[in-house]
């Protein structure tokens, strides 16, 4: 489905990303992990297609096409999704309008018909109760004034409305309560699919115990140092960065 | 950097989508000023002896003053004797129904989208079209008739109720006014009136579209709306403007009398004509638009979407005369190229216990320049009155300018007048939420545009708003390829 090669990144003449090799394929869940600043959000924008890095070097090809050629709206509607680590707040655009465009547009790209109103509330209704978003959120304008973790389920319930291939979660977990934790890794798990991938990026283990991930990377400043099965992510919790950088650097 | 780039670009090479010139014959008089013009102008119209005198007189102030240079704006010389003042349609028609209308009307109307005859049926607007400066056609008049509301063209309401006209015509806008009120008084040839009787509320909006037309025709029109008591209206007021490659002047006036409890909204759409891209051609839209609450608890709100012309200066004001009235102005104004708005409002807070609003939101891009000036002035004898301003400003890109000349005077201690600013970029972190989700940069920034404008939009009347939203998607929309 994907496939990374020395990918090489730069932002604002400072080389971020050092040579990323990955190679994920349909159906698998990898988790990425990796101390601050270690370049982790900067590689799920680049997939994602946001403009203002630099390529230095290396190739992205996703489903056979080479997805640095494209743009950031075709990405998506090739079923490329990014859960951001900081959801922006669009002030004066209802949630509601706002998923009705972006559903309609990747509708429209695949040569379907929008949504009728009908269609359109029914699903989102359901994807609401996946997530257990409160029902007003989708009234207000997007993320703006959301909690922490009203902004996080809002992401997944945009994924599970748009249904990608490819999903990229950027510390979803991190600000979310215990039980959201859960239903946040629920709705994940329910959208699992022999087609579909997940990126998870995360901080913690405990996230890997909801969404287990066939592959764990440890991403250290702008490579990939380690890559092993699930039991990594144990192992890091234990001891820590400080024991990858002796050990493998 | 480069996608702030790659955004400005886009938005700044849009083409303006309304442009087109019908080809109707209209009759003109010649070109240039003078009090003879006057006098031509005057007795085309068959006005009687005090409408010439107002005439004379406007047009005898208008030689002492200077041409107003405070504003934040660049405007070319006006040379005013290479203006026509006067053209009419050839034929002055009386339609009884659209069949007769000049199928090129009816196609001009169609191509800016306001299907007149859908209009009627749907949305139950009486359309007052003024083409040029004649009015071509009233609707809905018998059915206003019933309820004793008066709303017809200026020159009709001259003719049939020249005491009514004589008792409010330059009630808000004295002939001395300003500059371009002034000529306006001298050279107006035609315009709409209307006329709330004491009590009654108008059943349906009430509604002009103006248009240019007429080449080198310098448009002047006059609105005069008067409320008696406790009566109510809401008005609105919207134009595109043809294609043009030499530039137009515009100076209307209009004015607005709220009597006891009466209340009066006044909404615009404005779309002239802004230029080309490099900045030729376009309106110089020069309006003056005041109104006076005069009684007691009377309201008088003016809500506009500003998106064309090449230059706008423009401050639809109240006086809060009587007291406990209100004041409220909403407005929304969009810059793009190389347009230049200078647009606010005055409040003058006369009464006692007088309130009054102010939100405005400009919106700037491309090498345009957007300016707020906004005066609210509390006499001491207004006591115990409020005022509220929020005057915001959206960039997008970093080669236009938004600037803010709020101006307050409170002339006694019990008043309160509060006011907020701000001033924000379209974040490119927005913009790529959006491209994520698979929304166009284009549609993103009308999104983004639309929702900041809300508070203002949501002020007009519903099928207005949608034009509106329309329109200010359009005027920002780029080439994206
Ligand atoms: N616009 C920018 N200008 C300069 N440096 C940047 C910019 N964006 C990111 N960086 C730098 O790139 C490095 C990687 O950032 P990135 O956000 O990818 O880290 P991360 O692994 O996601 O960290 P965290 O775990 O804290 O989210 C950091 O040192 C960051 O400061
Ligand atoms: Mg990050």
């Amino acid at each position: 489905m994907l496939t990374i090669k020395n990918l090489r990144v730069a932002i604002e003449g400072k080389e971020i990303l050092k040579g990323i090799n990955l190679e994920i394929k349909a159906g698998e869940v990898h988790a990425i992990m990796g101390p601050n600043g270690s370049g982790k959000s900067t590689l799920g924008n680049v997939l994602a297609g946001k403009e203002e890095y630099e390529i230095l070097d290396g190739e992205v090809i996703y489903e056979g096409q080479d997805l640095l050629d494209l743009s950031a709206e075709d990405r998506a509607r090739m079923g490329v999704f990014l859960g951001f680590q900081y959801p922006v707040e669009i002030p004066g655009v209802p949630m509601v309008n706002f998923i009705k465009t972006s559903v309609n547009e990747m509708r429209k790209f695949k040569g379907l018909e929008p949504l009728t109103a009908g269609e359109f509330l029914k699903l989102m209704r359901e994807k609401k109760e996946l997530v257990h978003l409160d029902s007003q959120l989708t009234n207000r304008s997007v993320n703006e004034g959301f909690s922490g973790g009203e902004k996080k389920k809002n992401e997944i319930f945009q994924m599970a409305m748009l249904e990608p291939k490819l999903a990229i979660l950027d510390e979803t977990d991190s600000g979310l309560d215990i039980d959201a934790l859960r239903i946040v890794s629920d709705g994940v798990n329910a959208l699992k699919h022999p087609e579909r991938s997940t990126i998870v990026i995360t901080h913690y283990q405990r996230l890997l115990d909801y969404i287990v991930p066939d592959f764990v990377h440890v991403l250290y400043q702008g490579q990939i140092v380690k890559s092993a099965g699930k039991e990594l992510a144990l192992e890091l919790e234990e001891k820590g960065y400080d024991w990858l950088k002796n050990h493998s650097l | 950097m480069e996608e702030q780039d790659k955004i400005l670009h886009e938005v700044t090479s849009q083409e303006y989508k309304f442009g087109f010139v019908s080809d109707f014959e209209s009759e003109s008089i010649p070109k240039g000023l003078n009090e003879d013009v006057i006098r031509v102008i005057s007795a085309k119209k068959n006005e009687p002896e005090f409408m010439l005198q107002f005439r004379l007189d406007a047009y005898r102030k208008w030689l002492e003053m200077p041409m107003p240079d405070w504003a934040y704006l660049k405007i070319p010389p006006i040379d005013f004797q290479d203006i026509i003042y006067y053209s009419a349609p050839k034929t002055k028609p009386q339609y009884e129904s659209l069949d007769e209308v000049d199928p090129d009307l009816i196609e001009t109307f169609n191509k800016l989208g306001i299907p007149l005859e859908e209009q009627k049926v749907l949305a139950g607007v009486a359309v007052d079209a003024v083409i040029d400066s004649v009015s071509v056609k009233t609707t809905f008049k018998e059915t206003l008739a019933e309820k004793g509301i008066i709303f017809c063209s200026f020159s009709e309401a001259v003719q049939e109720h020249p005491d009514l006209i004589k008792k409010y015509l330059g009630m808000a806008v004295p002939t001395s006014d300003n500059f371009f009120a002034a000529l306006n008084s001298a050279v107006f040839s035609d315009g709409s009136f209307c006329y709330i009787p004491k009590g009654v509320r108008c059943p349906m909006e009430l509604s002009t579209y103006f248009r240019i037309n007429a080449a080198g025709t310098g448009q002047f029109e006059r609105t005069l709306i008067v409320a008696e008591d406790e009566s109510y209206v809401s008005y609105l007021e919207g134009c595109t403007a043809p294609m043009r490659d030499e530039n137009q002047l515009h100076a209307a006036v209009v004015e607005i009398i709220a009597l006891d409890r009466a209340e009066v909204k006044y909404s615009t759409v404005q779309n002239w004509y802004p230029g080309n891209k490099e900045g030729k051609g376009g309106v110089y839209n020069f309006v003056t638009k005041r109104g006076i609450c005069r009684g007691v608890s009377s309201k008088i709100s003016w809500t506009q979407v500003e998106t064309g012309s090449a230059i706008t200066w423009k401050y639809p004001s109240c006086i809060l005369m009587g007291d406990n009235s209100v004041g409220e102005f909403n407005s929304v104004a969009v810059t793009n190229n190389h347009q230049q708005a200078d647009t606010g409002t005055k409040m003058v807070h006369i009464g006692k216990n007088t309130k009054s609003t102010i939100i405005s939101k400009g919106i700037s891009a491309g090498v345009s320049n957007n300016a707020y000036r906004g005066l609210v002035k509390v006499l001491p004898g207004a006591v115990n009155s409020r005022n509220f301003s929020q005057c915001d400003s959206l960039l997008l890109g970093s080669t236009c300018g938004a600037h803010t000349f709020p101006y307050i005077e409170v002339g006694n201690k019990s008043s309160v007048v509060e006011h907020e600013a701000t001033t924000s970029k379209i974040g490119e972190d927005q913009i790529f939420y959006c491209n994520q989700r698979g929304i166009s940069t284009e549609d993103a920034i009308g999104m983004i545009v639309n929702g900041y404008a809300k508070e203002v939009l949501n002020k007009l009347p519903m099928e207005f708003a949608v034009e509106a939203q329309k329109l200010l998607a359009i005027s920002l929309e780029g080439s994206v390829g």
